[in-house]
Protein backbone atom coordinates (compact mmCIF):
# COMPACT_ATOMS: atom_id res chain seq x y z
CA UNK A 1 0.00 0.00 0.00
CA UNK A 2 1.18 3.69 -0.83
CA UNK A 3 2.19 5.97 1.54
CA UNK A 4 -0.83 8.42 1.42
CA UNK A 5 0.08 11.28 4.16
CA UNK A 6 0.72 14.62 3.15
CA UNK A 7 2.11 17.85 4.41
CA UNK A 8 0.53 20.65 3.86
CA UNK A 9 1.91 23.85 5.74
CA UNK A 10 3.62 22.14 8.42
CA UNK A 11 0.37 20.29 9.08
CA UNK A 12 0.29 16.70 8.40
CA UNK A 13 -2.75 14.91 7.12
CA UNK A 14 -3.45 11.05 6.49
CA UNK A 15 -4.37 11.75 2.81
CA UNK A 16 -4.69 14.70 0.59
CA UNK A 17 -8.57 14.81 -0.14
CA UNK A 18 -9.89 17.23 2.26
CA UNK A 19 -13.34 18.69 1.62
CA UNK A 20 -14.17 22.06 0.74
CA UNK A 21 -15.41 25.01 2.34
CA UNK A 22 -19.42 25.43 2.16
CA UNK A 23 -19.79 21.90 0.79
CA UNK A 24 -19.66 19.56 3.90
CA UNK A 25 -20.75 22.17 7.02
CA UNK A 26 -18.78 21.39 9.96
CA UNK A 27 -18.57 18.15 9.29
CA UNK A 28 -21.43 16.51 11.64
CA UNK A 29 -23.97 16.33 8.94
CA UNK A 30 -21.83 14.10 6.90
CA UNK A 31 -20.65 12.00 9.95
CA UNK A 32 -23.60 10.18 10.31
CA UNK A 33 -22.85 8.59 6.59
CA UNK A 34 -19.21 7.76 7.18
CA UNK A 35 -16.74 8.33 9.49
CA UNK A 36 -15.35 11.69 8.68
CA UNK A 37 -11.90 11.03 10.06
CA UNK A 38 -10.99 8.86 7.12
CA UNK A 39 -10.61 12.44 5.32
CA UNK A 40 -7.38 14.21 5.35
CA UNK A 41 -8.94 17.36 6.38
CA UNK A 42 -11.89 19.37 6.36
CA UNK A 43 -12.27 23.06 5.44
CA UNK A 44 -15.40 24.46 7.48
CA UNK A 45 -17.99 26.64 6.31
CA UNK A 46 -16.88 30.04 5.59
CA UNK A 47 -16.77 31.97 8.42
CA UNK A 48 -17.10 35.78 9.42
CA UNK A 49 -16.10 37.53 12.64
CA UNK A 50 -20.38 37.96 13.38
CA UNK A 51 -23.12 35.73 12.79
CA UNK A 52 -24.04 36.16 8.75
CA UNK A 53 -27.73 35.50 7.87
CA UNK A 54 -26.54 34.42 4.12
CA UNK A 55 -28.60 35.95 1.16
CA UNK A 56 -32.28 35.63 0.49
CA UNK A 57 -33.69 32.69 -1.56
CA UNK A 58 -34.06 30.80 -3.86
CA UNK A 59 -29.75 30.10 -3.42
CA UNK A 60 -29.47 27.17 -5.71
CA UNK A 61 -29.85 26.26 -9.41
CA UNK A 62 -28.77 23.24 -11.27
CA UNK A 63 -26.91 24.27 -14.40
CA UNK A 64 -25.41 21.31 -17.16
CA UNK A 65 -22.64 19.04 -15.23
CA UNK A 66 -22.76 21.79 -12.49
CA UNK A 67 -24.72 24.45 -10.24
CA UNK A 68 -24.75 28.15 -9.23
CA UNK A 69 -24.86 28.95 -5.42
CA UNK A 70 -25.61 32.34 -4.18
CA UNK A 71 -25.56 31.32 -0.28
CA UNK A 72 -23.44 34.29 1.00
CA UNK A 73 -21.86 32.98 3.73
CA UNK A 74 -24.04 32.40 5.87
CA UNK A 75 -22.73 30.93 9.31
CA UNK A 76 -22.60 31.07 13.12
CA UNK A 77 -19.93 33.33 12.92
CA UNK A 78 -16.00 32.39 14.51
CA UNK A 79 -16.61 32.37 18.71
CA UNK A 80 -19.64 29.77 18.00
CA UNK A 81 -17.28 27.64 15.67
CA UNK A 82 -14.64 27.64 17.86
CA UNK A 83 -17.05 26.77 21.25
CA UNK A 84 -19.37 24.20 19.45
CA UNK A 85 -17.88 23.10 16.94
CA UNK A 86 -13.88 22.79 16.84
CA UNK A 87 -13.97 20.36 20.08
CA UNK A 88 -16.11 18.00 17.81
CA UNK A 89 -14.56 18.60 14.89
CA UNK A 90 -10.99 17.88 17.00
CA UNK A 91 -11.98 14.72 18.81
CA UNK A 92 -12.62 13.40 15.10
CA UNK A 93 -9.23 13.24 14.04
CA UNK A 94 -9.26 15.07 11.09
CA UNK A 95 -6.85 18.23 9.91
CA UNK A 96 -8.79 21.17 10.37
CA UNK A 97 -9.40 24.11 8.25
CA UNK A 98 -11.07 27.21 8.92
CA UNK A 99 -12.38 29.07 5.83
CA UNK A 100 -12.36 32.31 6.77
CA UNK A 101 -14.26 35.26 5.30
CA UNK A 102 -14.57 39.07 5.97
CA UNK A 103 -15.78 42.51 4.72
CA UNK A 104 -12.99 44.21 6.05
CA UNK A 105 -9.00 43.75 6.33
CA UNK A 106 -9.50 44.61 10.29
CA UNK A 107 -12.40 41.77 10.21
CA UNK A 108 -10.03 39.45 8.85
CA UNK A 109 -7.12 39.89 11.41
CA UNK A 110 -9.45 40.00 14.00
CA UNK A 111 -10.50 36.32 13.00
CA UNK A 112 -7.16 34.96 12.43
CA UNK A 113 -6.23 36.57 15.40
CA UNK A 114 -9.02 35.00 17.35
CA UNK A 115 -7.93 31.20 16.13
CA UNK A 116 -4.92 31.85 16.70
CA UNK A 117 -4.02 29.75 19.84
CA UNK A 118 -7.09 27.64 18.89
CA UNK A 119 -7.01 23.84 17.60
CA UNK A 120 -7.17 24.77 14.09
CA UNK A 121 -4.26 23.56 11.85
CA UNK A 122 -4.85 26.23 8.95
CA UNK A 123 -6.55 29.16 8.13
CA UNK A 124 -7.78 29.27 4.68
CA UNK A 125 -8.02 32.87 4.17
CA UNK A 126 -11.29 33.73 1.75
CA UNK A 127 -10.73 36.30 -0.43
CA UNK A 128 -12.59 34.91 -3.51
CA UNK A 129 -16.63 34.21 -2.43
CA UNK A 130 -18.41 35.58 -5.49
CA UNK A 131 -21.35 35.96 -3.52
CA UNK A 132 -21.24 39.09 -1.06
CA UNK A 133 -21.51 42.79 -1.65
CA UNK A 134 -18.49 43.74 0.63
CA UNK A 135 -15.33 41.80 1.05
CA UNK A 136 -15.14 38.74 -0.08
CA UNK A 137 -13.48 38.47 -3.88
CA UNK A 138 -13.01 42.05 -3.67
CA UNK A 139 -9.63 41.20 -1.83
CA UNK A 140 -9.03 38.76 -4.07
CA UNK A 141 -9.09 40.62 -7.60
CA UNK A 142 -6.00 42.76 -7.71
CA UNK A 143 -2.80 41.79 -6.73
CA UNK A 144 -1.76 44.30 -4.86
CA UNK A 145 -4.42 43.70 -2.56
CA UNK A 146 -4.25 39.76 -1.92
CA UNK A 147 -0.87 40.50 -1.32
CA UNK A 148 -1.17 43.79 1.36
CA UNK A 149 -4.20 41.34 3.08
CA UNK A 150 -2.39 38.12 3.28
CA UNK A 151 0.70 40.37 4.82
CA UNK A 152 -1.38 42.22 7.45
CA UNK A 153 -3.34 38.40 8.08
CA UNK A 154 -0.06 36.74 8.76
CA UNK A 155 1.00 39.48 11.25
CA UNK A 156 -1.92 38.76 13.37
CA UNK A 157 -1.61 35.08 13.91
CA UNK A 158 0.33 32.15 14.49
CA UNK A 159 -1.91 29.68 12.25
CA UNK A 160 -1.00 28.77 8.53
CA UNK A 161 -2.48 30.88 6.28
CA UNK A 162 -3.20 29.03 3.13
CA UNK A 163 -5.06 31.92 0.54
CA UNK A 164 -8.02 30.78 -1.65
CA UNK A 165 -7.84 32.29 -5.83
CA UNK A 166 -11.20 33.70 -7.06
CA UNK A 167 -10.69 32.03 -10.53
CA UNK A 168 -12.60 35.62 -11.44
CA UNK A 169 -9.25 37.25 -12.51
CA UNK A 170 -7.49 37.27 -15.77
CA UNK A 171 -3.95 36.22 -14.62
CA UNK A 172 -4.06 33.44 -11.94
CA UNK A 173 -0.44 33.31 -12.15
CA UNK A 174 0.06 36.58 -10.70
CA UNK A 175 -2.38 36.17 -7.91
CA UNK A 176 -0.83 33.06 -6.80
CA UNK A 177 2.41 34.79 -7.06
CA UNK A 178 1.01 38.06 -4.92
CA UNK A 179 -0.52 35.87 -1.79
CA UNK A 180 2.88 33.97 -1.71
CA UNK A 181 4.66 37.64 -1.56
CA UNK A 182 2.47 38.36 1.04
CA UNK A 183 3.92 35.55 3.40
CA UNK A 184 0.64 32.39 2.69
CA UNK A 185 2.27 29.34 3.89
CA UNK A 186 -0.04 27.41 0.64
CA UNK A 187 -2.47 28.71 -1.63
CA UNK A 188 -5.87 26.72 -2.87
CA UNK A 189 -7.60 27.54 -6.11
CA UNK A 190 -10.48 27.38 -7.75
CA UNK A 191 -13.45 29.25 -6.12
CA UNK A 192 -16.29 29.57 -7.81
CA UNK A 193 -16.79 31.17 -11.35
CA UNK A 194 -19.20 33.68 -11.68
CA UNK A 195 -22.35 33.07 -13.46
CA UNK A 196 -26.12 33.05 -13.92
CA UNK A 197 -29.41 31.70 -15.40
CA UNK A 198 -32.71 32.69 -16.28
CA UNK A 199 -35.96 31.41 -15.87
CA UNK A 200 -37.59 32.12 -19.72
CA UNK A 201 -41.02 32.16 -18.10
CA UNK A 202 -40.60 34.49 -15.34
CA UNK A 203 -37.74 36.32 -17.35
CA UNK A 204 -36.12 36.20 -13.74
CA UNK A 205 -32.74 34.99 -12.77
CA UNK A 206 -33.39 31.59 -11.20
CA UNK A 207 -31.29 33.13 -8.14
CA UNK A 208 -32.30 35.96 -6.29
CA UNK A 209 -28.96 36.81 -5.19
CA UNK A 210 -28.94 37.43 -9.80
CA UNK A 211 -25.53 35.64 -10.53
CA UNK A 212 -24.39 32.93 -8.26
CA UNK A 213 -20.43 30.92 -8.52
CA UNK A 214 -20.85 27.70 -10.60
CA UNK A 215 -19.21 24.91 -9.61
CA UNK A 216 -18.98 21.18 -10.11
CA UNK A 217 -17.90 19.49 -13.37
CA UNK A 218 -18.57 21.85 -15.80
CA UNK A 219 -15.57 23.99 -14.06
CA UNK A 220 -13.16 20.89 -13.82
CA UNK A 221 -10.97 22.00 -17.08
CA UNK A 222 -10.90 25.22 -16.02
CA UNK A 223 -9.73 24.70 -12.57
CA UNK A 224 -7.45 22.04 -13.78
CA UNK A 225 -5.32 24.53 -15.81
CA UNK A 226 -5.66 27.12 -13.79
CA UNK A 227 -3.82 24.96 -10.34
CA UNK A 228 -1.28 23.92 -13.27
CA UNK A 229 -0.97 27.86 -13.91
CA UNK A 230 -0.38 28.48 -9.91
CA UNK A 231 1.89 25.50 -8.91
CA UNK A 232 4.34 26.73 -11.99
CA UNK A 233 4.26 30.12 -10.47
CA UNK A 234 5.00 29.29 -6.73
CA UNK A 235 6.97 27.26 -3.83
CA UNK A 236 4.82 27.16 -1.66
CA UNK A 237 1.93 24.27 -1.77
CA UNK A 238 -0.48 24.26 -3.77
CA UNK A 239 -4.41 23.20 -2.95
CA UNK A 240 -6.54 22.20 -6.38
CA UNK A 241 -9.75 21.91 -6.42
CA UNK A 242 -12.76 22.82 -8.85
CA UNK A 243 -15.56 20.18 -10.22
CA UNK A 244 -13.38 17.14 -8.96
CA UNK A 245 -15.51 13.97 -8.51
CA UNK A 246 -13.30 11.39 -9.49
CA UNK A 247 -10.06 9.51 -8.32
CA UNK A 248 -9.32 10.39 -11.66
CA UNK A 249 -10.32 13.90 -11.04
CA UNK A 250 -8.17 14.10 -8.12
CA UNK A 251 -4.91 12.69 -9.90
CA UNK A 252 -4.78 14.61 -12.86
CA UNK A 253 -5.21 17.58 -10.25
CA UNK A 254 -2.19 16.24 -8.57
CA UNK A 255 -0.08 15.79 -11.70
CA UNK A 256 -0.96 19.48 -12.64
CA UNK A 257 1.00 20.69 -9.86
CA UNK A 258 -1.41 20.13 -6.30
CA UNK A 259 -0.12 18.95 -3.20
CA UNK A 260 -3.82 18.21 -2.33
CA UNK A 261 -7.34 18.15 -3.30
CA UNK A 262 -10.53 19.48 -2.00
CA UNK A 263 -14.05 18.03 -3.24
CA UNK A 264 -16.83 19.93 -2.99
CA UNK A 265 -19.57 19.61 -5.17
CA UNK A 266 -19.65 16.12 -5.67
CA UNK A 267 -20.61 15.78 -2.32
CA UNK A 268 -23.65 16.48 -3.28
CA UNK A 269 -24.42 14.06 -5.63
CA UNK A 270 -22.92 11.40 -3.95
CA UNK A 271 -21.85 11.47 -0.46
CA UNK A 272 -18.98 9.11 -0.17
CA UNK A 273 -17.49 10.63 -2.69
CA UNK A 274 -14.65 11.90 -1.08
CA UNK A 275 -14.13 8.48 0.42
CA UNK A 276 -14.31 6.59 -3.24
CA UNK A 277 -11.48 9.34 -4.17
CA UNK A 278 -9.35 8.38 -1.49
CA UNK A 279 -9.65 4.76 -2.69
CA UNK A 280 -9.47 5.49 -6.36
CA UNK A 281 -5.73 7.23 -5.93
CA UNK A 282 -4.48 4.52 -3.46
CA UNK A 283 -5.62 1.82 -6.53
CA UNK A 284 -3.86 4.32 -9.30
CA UNK A 285 -0.64 4.53 -6.98
CA UNK A 286 -0.68 0.64 -6.29
CA UNK A 287 -1.21 -0.66 -10.01
CA UNK A 288 1.73 2.24 -11.07
CA UNK A 289 3.96 1.04 -8.25
CA UNK A 290 4.08 4.45 -6.99
CA UNK A 291 5.12 4.00 -3.23
CA UNK A 292 3.97 8.08 -2.15
CA UNK A 293 1.77 9.98 -3.13
CA UNK A 294 3.61 13.03 -2.95
CA UNK A 295 5.57 11.45 -6.46
CA UNK A 296 2.75 11.87 -8.33
CA UNK A 297 2.72 15.94 -7.56
CA UNK A 298 3.70 17.96 -10.51
CA UNK A 299 4.24 14.77 -12.89
CA UNK A 300 2.24 16.14 -15.94
CA UNK A 301 4.23 15.48 -18.63
CA UNK A 302 3.88 18.45 -20.44
CA UNK A 303 4.39 18.34 -24.56
CA UNK B 1 -31.18 12.79 13.13
CA UNK B 2 -30.12 8.92 11.22
CA UNK B 3 -30.19 8.60 7.76
CA UNK B 4 -28.09 6.08 4.77
CA UNK B 5 -27.29 6.77 1.34
CA UNK B 6 -27.89 3.09 -0.19
CA UNK B 7 -29.88 1.07 -3.41
CA UNK B 8 -33.47 0.77 -3.28
CA UNK B 9 -34.58 -1.40 -5.46
CA UNK B 10 -37.95 -0.14 -7.63
CA UNK B 11 -40.72 -3.25 -7.04
CA UNK B 12 -43.83 -1.70 -8.57
CA UNK B 13 -44.63 1.80 -10.48
CA UNK B 14 -47.64 3.13 -11.46
CA UNK B 15 -48.38 5.91 -13.79
CA UNK B 16 -51.22 7.36 -11.43
CA UNK B 17 -52.20 10.34 -13.65
CA UNK B 18 -50.91 11.82 -16.57
CA UNK B 19 -47.09 12.38 -15.48
CA UNK B 20 -47.71 11.13 -11.72
CA UNK B 21 -46.10 8.71 -10.61
CA UNK B 22 -46.02 6.18 -7.81
CA UNK B 23 -43.15 4.07 -7.25
CA UNK B 24 -42.91 1.00 -4.66
CA UNK B 25 -38.90 0.88 -3.63
CA UNK B 26 -37.52 -1.75 -1.21
CA UNK B 27 -34.33 -0.88 0.78
CA UNK B 28 -35.53 -2.23 4.74
CA UNK B 29 -33.22 -0.16 6.35
CA UNK B 30 -33.94 2.63 5.29
CA UNK B 31 -37.87 1.76 5.79
CA UNK B 32 -36.80 1.08 9.19
CA UNK B 33 -35.74 4.56 9.72
CA UNK B 34 -38.64 6.36 8.43
CA UNK B 35 -41.67 8.38 9.57
CA UNK B 36 -44.14 10.58 7.64
CA UNK B 37 -42.92 13.77 6.56
CA UNK B 38 -39.59 12.91 5.90
CA UNK B 39 -38.17 12.52 2.31
CA UNK B 40 -35.51 10.80 0.59
CA UNK B 41 -32.84 12.30 -1.94
CA UNK B 42 -32.80 10.69 -5.07
CA UNK B 43 -29.81 10.66 -7.60
CA UNK B 44 -31.22 11.19 -11.37
CA UNK B 45 -28.48 9.57 -13.89
CA UNK B 46 -25.77 12.30 -14.57
CA UNK B 47 -27.47 14.94 -12.91
CA UNK B 48 -24.77 16.99 -10.43
CA UNK B 49 -28.15 17.40 -7.81
CA UNK B 50 -30.20 15.02 -6.20
CA UNK B 51 -34.01 15.58 -5.87
CA UNK B 52 -36.24 15.88 -2.60
CA UNK B 53 -39.60 13.38 -2.79
CA UNK B 54 -41.82 13.20 -0.10
CA UNK B 55 -42.14 9.83 1.32
CA UNK B 56 -45.93 8.14 0.65
CA UNK B 57 -46.32 5.44 2.69
CA UNK B 58 -44.03 3.42 4.77
CA UNK B 59 -44.40 -0.51 5.02
CA UNK B 60 -42.20 -1.44 7.67
CA UNK B 61 -43.38 -5.54 7.83
CA UNK B 62 -42.28 -5.67 4.01
CA UNK B 63 -39.22 -3.17 3.89
CA UNK B 64 -40.79 -0.99 1.13
CA UNK B 65 -41.79 2.31 0.92
CA UNK B 66 -43.66 4.39 -1.59
CA UNK B 67 -42.93 7.85 -3.21
CA UNK B 68 -45.25 9.68 -5.80
CA UNK B 69 -44.00 12.60 -8.07
CA UNK B 70 -44.75 14.55 -10.50
CA UNK B 71 -42.09 13.63 -14.41
CA UNK B 72 -41.57 17.90 -14.96
CA UNK B 73 -38.17 18.40 -15.21
CA UNK B 74 -34.79 16.49 -16.26
CA UNK B 75 -34.64 14.80 -13.06
CA UNK B 76 -38.16 13.38 -12.53
CA UNK B 77 -38.06 12.65 -15.98
CA UNK B 78 -35.00 10.61 -16.10
CA UNK B 79 -36.80 8.99 -12.88
CA UNK B 80 -39.83 8.27 -14.68
CA UNK B 81 -38.02 6.28 -17.20
CA UNK B 82 -36.67 3.75 -14.92
CA UNK B 83 -38.68 0.88 -14.44
CA UNK B 84 -39.36 -2.24 -12.10
CA UNK B 85 -36.13 -4.13 -11.35
CA UNK B 86 -33.82 -1.32 -11.80
CA UNK B 87 -32.43 1.06 -8.72
CA UNK B 88 -32.67 3.87 -7.51
CA UNK B 89 -29.58 6.02 -5.41
CA UNK B 90 -31.53 6.67 -2.69
CA UNK B 91 -30.04 9.27 0.12
CA UNK B 92 -32.46 9.05 3.37
CA UNK B 93 -34.78 9.48 5.33
CA UNK B 94 -34.47 13.09 5.71
CA UNK B 95 -35.74 16.00 7.17
CA UNK B 96 -37.73 16.04 10.74
CA UNK B 97 -41.45 15.13 9.87
CA UNK B 98 -44.81 15.45 11.14
CA UNK B 99 -45.52 14.36 14.60
CA UNK B 100 -47.87 11.45 14.77
CA UNK B 101 -48.26 11.34 18.44
CA UNK B 102 -51.86 13.57 18.89
CA UNK B 103 -54.63 13.74 20.76
CA UNK B 104 -57.89 14.72 19.06
CA UNK B 105 -59.22 14.93 15.38
CA UNK B 106 -56.93 15.51 12.90
CA UNK B 107 -56.91 17.62 9.81
CA UNK B 108 -55.23 16.69 6.67
CA UNK B 109 -54.53 19.41 3.99
CA UNK B 110 -52.89 18.72 0.60
CA UNK B 111 -52.61 20.10 -2.62
CA UNK B 112 -51.85 18.88 -6.05
CA UNK B 113 -48.16 17.04 -5.48
CA UNK B 114 -48.07 18.02 -1.81
CA UNK B 115 -51.12 15.83 -1.33
CA UNK B 116 -48.77 12.59 -1.34
CA UNK B 117 -47.01 12.65 1.74
CA UNK B 118 -50.20 13.43 4.03
CA UNK B 119 -51.29 9.90 2.91
CA UNK B 120 -48.23 8.85 5.15
CA UNK B 121 -49.41 10.97 7.84
CA UNK B 122 -52.91 9.74 7.34
CA UNK B 123 -51.65 5.93 7.79
CA UNK B 124 -49.17 6.34 10.69
CA UNK B 125 -51.49 8.76 12.79
CA UNK B 126 -53.60 6.85 15.63
CA UNK B 127 -55.74 9.71 15.89
CA UNK B 128 -58.85 10.04 13.65
CA UNK B 129 -58.18 11.96 9.97
CA UNK B 130 -60.05 14.04 8.27
CA UNK B 131 -58.46 15.26 4.62
CA UNK B 132 -58.93 18.00 2.13
CA UNK B 133 -57.24 17.44 -0.93
CA UNK B 134 -56.92 19.74 -3.75
CA UNK B 135 -56.22 19.41 -7.51
CA UNK B 136 -56.15 20.80 -10.64
CA UNK B 137 -58.67 18.85 -12.43
CA UNK B 138 -60.30 15.23 -12.75
CA UNK B 139 -57.15 13.91 -14.67
CA UNK B 140 -54.86 14.91 -11.69
CA UNK B 141 -56.90 13.54 -8.95
CA UNK B 142 -54.85 10.99 -7.59
CA UNK B 143 -54.99 8.23 -4.47
CA UNK B 144 -58.40 8.89 -3.26
CA UNK B 145 -58.61 5.72 -2.48
CA UNK B 146 -56.34 5.80 -1.00
CA UNK B 147 -57.21 8.00 1.51
CA UNK B 148 -60.35 6.68 2.27
CA UNK B 149 -59.07 3.66 3.19
CA UNK B 150 -57.41 5.76 6.37
CA UNK B 151 -59.27 8.92 7.04
CA UNK B 152 -63.02 8.97 8.44
CA UNK B 153 -63.69 11.99 5.51
CA UNK B 154 -62.16 12.50 2.89
CA UNK B 155 -63.05 16.00 0.49
CA UNK B 156 -61.97 16.53 -2.86
CA UNK B 157 -62.12 19.55 -4.20
CA UNK B 158 -60.79 21.00 -8.23
CA UNK B 159 -59.90 24.51 -9.67
CA UNK B 160 -62.20 23.63 -12.55
CA UNK B 161 -65.11 22.08 -10.47
CA UNK B 162 -64.40 18.81 -12.97
CA UNK B 163 -64.15 16.49 -9.97
CA UNK B 164 -65.42 17.03 -6.26
CA UNK B 165 -65.91 20.70 -4.84
CA UNK B 166 -64.99 23.36 -7.25
CA UNK B 167 -62.53 25.94 -5.91
CA UNK B 168 -59.35 25.78 -3.29
CA UNK B 169 -58.87 23.54 -0.45
CA UNK B 170 -59.18 26.50 1.88
CA UNK B 171 -63.11 27.34 0.34
CA UNK B 172 -63.58 23.92 2.46
CA UNK B 173 -61.24 24.28 5.29
CA UNK B 174 -63.36 27.47 6.58
CA UNK B 175 -66.64 25.76 6.01
CA UNK B 176 -65.27 22.57 8.07
CA UNK B 177 -63.47 24.59 10.58
CA UNK B 178 -66.48 26.18 12.32
CA UNK B 179 -68.06 22.90 12.18
CA UNK B 180 -65.88 19.86 13.49
CA UNK B 181 -63.15 20.72 16.23
CA UNK B 182 -59.53 19.94 15.38
CA UNK B 183 -56.45 19.44 17.53
CA UNK B 184 -54.09 20.24 14.43
CA UNK B 185 -53.87 20.91 11.26
CA UNK B 186 -51.13 19.37 8.84
CA UNK B 187 -50.82 20.62 5.02
CA UNK B 188 -48.59 20.28 1.98
CA UNK B 189 -48.98 22.37 -1.12
CA UNK B 190 -47.86 25.12 -2.92
CA UNK B 191 -46.96 28.14 -0.89
CA UNK B 192 -50.09 30.38 -1.67
CA UNK B 193 -51.87 27.09 -0.23
CA UNK B 194 -50.29 26.64 2.85
CA UNK B 195 -50.07 30.48 3.79
CA UNK B 196 -53.61 30.93 3.33
CA UNK B 197 -54.34 27.44 5.64
CA UNK B 198 -51.76 28.84 8.29
CA UNK B 199 -54.12 32.07 8.27
CA UNK B 200 -57.20 30.10 8.37
CA UNK B 201 -55.94 27.64 11.27
CA UNK B 202 -54.72 30.93 13.07
CA UNK B 203 -57.52 32.53 13.31
CA UNK B 204 -60.04 29.39 14.23
CA UNK B 205 -56.88 28.68 16.96
CA UNK B 206 -55.96 25.69 15.50
CA UNK B 207 -52.41 24.43 15.72
CA UNK B 208 -50.81 23.93 12.14
CA UNK B 209 -47.69 22.91 10.69
CA UNK B 210 -46.62 22.90 6.97
CA UNK B 211 -44.22 21.39 4.90
CA UNK B 212 -42.24 23.59 2.74
CA UNK B 213 -40.31 23.03 -0.59
CA UNK B 214 -37.48 25.11 -1.46
CA UNK B 215 -34.55 24.43 -4.02
CA UNK B 216 -32.35 21.86 -2.49
CA UNK B 217 -28.41 20.84 -2.58
CA UNK B 218 -26.94 18.28 -0.29
CA UNK B 219 -30.34 17.50 1.48
CA UNK B 220 -28.72 16.75 5.41
CA UNK B 221 -28.05 20.44 6.31
CA UNK B 222 -24.57 21.28 5.51
CA UNK B 223 -24.83 23.57 2.43
CA UNK B 224 -27.38 26.11 3.84
CA UNK B 225 -28.80 26.81 -0.12
CA UNK B 226 -32.43 25.56 1.14
CA UNK B 227 -33.31 28.74 3.33
CA UNK B 228 -36.73 29.50 4.09
CA UNK B 229 -37.76 32.36 6.48
CA UNK B 230 -38.73 31.37 9.96
CA UNK B 231 -39.12 33.89 13.08
CA UNK B 232 -38.77 33.12 16.64
CA UNK B 233 -40.43 35.29 19.09
CA UNK B 234 -39.54 38.65 17.13
CA UNK B 235 -36.06 37.28 15.69
CA UNK B 236 -36.44 36.53 11.89
CA UNK B 237 -33.90 34.24 10.53
CA UNK B 238 -32.66 31.49 7.80
CA UNK B 239 -33.53 28.32 8.85
CA UNK B 240 -32.96 25.11 6.25
CA UNK B 241 -36.02 23.45 4.62
CA UNK B 242 -33.70 19.80 4.77
CA UNK B 243 -32.76 19.94 8.04
CA UNK B 244 -35.14 21.92 10.20
CA UNK B 245 -37.88 21.63 7.95
CA UNK B 246 -39.35 20.22 5.79
CA UNK B 247 -42.17 20.39 8.49
CA UNK B 248 -42.71 23.96 10.07
CA UNK B 249 -44.91 25.19 13.05
CA UNK B 250 -46.64 27.49 10.61
CA UNK B 251 -46.71 30.24 13.11
CA UNK B 252 -42.70 30.33 13.11
CA UNK B 253 -42.70 30.89 8.70
CA UNK B 254 -42.01 34.44 7.59
CA UNK B 255 -44.08 33.98 4.54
Amino acid sequence: MADMRVCIADVYMKNPVITASGTFGFGREYNEIYPIGCLGGISCKGTTLNEKSGNEPPRIIETHSGMLNSVGLQNPGVDHFLKEDLPWLKSQDVAVILNVAGSTVEEYCKIAQKVSDSDIDIIELNISCPNVKEGGVAFGTSANSVESITQQVKMHTKKPVMVKLSPNVTDIAEMARAAQSGGADAISLINTITGMRIDINTKRPFLKNNIGGLSGRAVFPVALRMVWQAANAVSVPVVGMGGIATAQDAIEMMLAGASAVQVGTANFTDAYAPVKIIQGIEKYLDDNGVCDVNDIVGQVKIW
Amino acid sequence: MSYIQQKALIVKKEELAQGIFRYTLKNSELVSLSRAGQFVHILCGEKTLRRPISICSIDKENGVFDIVFSAKGEGTHWMSGQNKGDEYDVLGPLGNGFDTDIKGRVLLIGGGIGVPPMLCVASEILAPCDAILGFGSKDAVILEKDFKAVCSNVHITTDDGSFGRKGLVTDLLSEIADRQKYSVIYACGPAPMLKAVAMIAEKNKIKCCVSLEERMGCGVGACLVCACKTKHGNIEQFSHVCKDGPVFNAQEVVW
